[in-house]
């Protein structure tokens, strides 16, 4: 499973009224760290559909919604629980330490 | 088993790769999970590799460096190594994957780290104004004011590129004079962005949510001051990456990894060392090309000491179907 794309037309609708907690991962196009980590996180989405929204932002398309976040550095994963940031992780890494970093949300 | 199993998937390890691979030893390249082709893929314009007289991108060079390894034969693996067991004439690699591969020979080729400036709030901040990749995180600072640590071409190339967004580029170097090669010093010198801080040291990072300037030493008079700003690159140089093999392999007194000589051997029989990872001088993307040659090399003439009864159980089993 690849994780969707989501915009700023559908971001309330798929991140912030989610009931799931969702994982916001924002990225872009000439970022290379991003693109190593992107099929990472559509392996953790798929082993853990059931706990677990993996979404992608793609902050060149989207700059008003990375400044609202106060991205500043990506990849940045930004982890939703009823609307509200409760977890933010930055850079690349390998999945066993994603997952580390993610065991609350992945449990 | 394999004859020989690389770690790492920059210059050094893709050089290493394609001589082996020539040399019709199968190799098995270990390039990391998310760091995969090493520390030019966050590189933009590489100017002095030989044989590009207009430059390449660093991905570029990159990507054409391993197809060059995989065209003779090279498996690539994405993960990265969790342990590995150098003792004896059969060395074991551990994977995150759990997976385990044995060879005879091992070219240990992980380069180096950035170095950190080691403050208190540098973690912290860290996402929120502090970053080590100019060519990731640039697009953040557009119309800020943002500052570059460090003296070093990476320095340089750093600063110059962030120009592009920011309004204005300080350069915070400890010493008075730069490291940098004279071309990528005069490009810093002639860009009006860019502005030099000489002799001072950040000994500090403030800011609540997000950077908003830092503590400067002068380290001739000792006086501290500080400076607003939006953000903060560190480019103050690297650290070679050894934390796998502590205790395995001897070290110099700079942290590389310790080989005899001219050559890659290190002090255990049957690994070599390349790249950034044993050269605390020179750190170029042609001299580690140059030095993982020299492993792949003493590699092959080390497997032809060996009796070929060993030699026989390192055959073509494990060569993997070719990944097109």
């Amino acid at each position: 499973m690849t994780a969707r794309a989501v915009t700023e037309a559908n971001f309330d609708q798929e991140v912030i009224n989610n009931k799931k907690t969702v994982l916001v991962d924002f990225w872009a196009e000439w970022c290379g760290p991003c693109r190593a980590v992107s099929p990472i996180l559509d392996q953790i989405a798929s082993e853990n559909s059931d706990k677990l929204d993996i979404v992608k932002l793609n902050v060149d398309d989207h700059p008003a919604l990375a400044a609202k976040y106060q991205i500043t550095s990506i990849p940045a994963m930004k982890v939703f629980q009823k609307g509200e940031v409760v977890k933010t992780v930055i850079g690349a890494k390998p999945k066993p330490a994603l997952e580390a970093d993610l065991a609350d949300y992945l449990a | 088993m394999r004859q020989i199993i690389i770690i790492g998937s920059g210059p050094a390890g893709y050089t290493a790769a394609i001589y082996a691979a020539r040399a019709n030893l199968k190799p098995l390249l270990i390039a990391s999970s998310v760091e995969a082709g090493g520390e030019l893929m966050n590189t933009t314009e590489v100017e002095n590799f030989p044989g590009f007289p207009d430059g390449v991108q660093g991905p570029e060079l990159m990507t054409k460096m391993q197809e060059q390894a995989e065209r003779f034969g090279t498996e690539v693996v994405y993960d990265d190594v969790e342990s590995l067991d150098l003792t004896g004439a059969v060395k074991s690699i551990t994977l995150g994957s759990g997976e385990t591969h044995e060879a005879l020979s091992v070219v240990f080729a992980t380069g180096s780290a950035y170095r950190k400036l080691g403050l208190t709030d540098e973690e912290r901040l860290s996402g929120r104004g502090v970053s080590w990749c100019a060519t990731c995180d640039g697009f953040f600072f557009k119309g800020k004011t943002i500052a570059v640590v460090g003296g070093g071409d990476s320095a340089m190339e750093e600063a110059t590129f962030l120009t592009r967004f920011a309004e204005k580029v300080y350069v915070i170097h400890r010493k008075s004079e730069l490291r940098a090669s004279k071309i990528m010093q005069e490009r810093a010198f002639a860009n009006e962005k860019i502005e030099f801080i000489w002799n001072s040291e950040v000994v500090g990072i403030t800011g609540d949510e997000a950077v908003d300037g830092l503590t400067l030493r002068d380290t001739v008079s000792g006086t501290e001051t500080s400076l607003p700003l939006g953000g903060v690159f560190i480019a103050i140089g690297n650290d070679p990456r050894t934390h796998l093999i502590h205790g395995q392999l001897d070290l110099t007194a700079e942290g590389t990894i310790a080989v005899a000589g001219r050559s890659s051997k290190t002090s255990k029989t049957g690994v070599f060392a390349a790249g950034d990872v044993i050269d605390s001088s020179y750190r170029q993307a042609v001299t580690a090309a140059g030095s993982g040659c020299a492993a792949a090399l003493d590699a092959e003439h080390y497997l032809s000491t060996l009796p070929q009864d060993l030699l026989a159980t390192a055959g073509d089993t494990e060569l993997a179907t070719a990944t097109n």
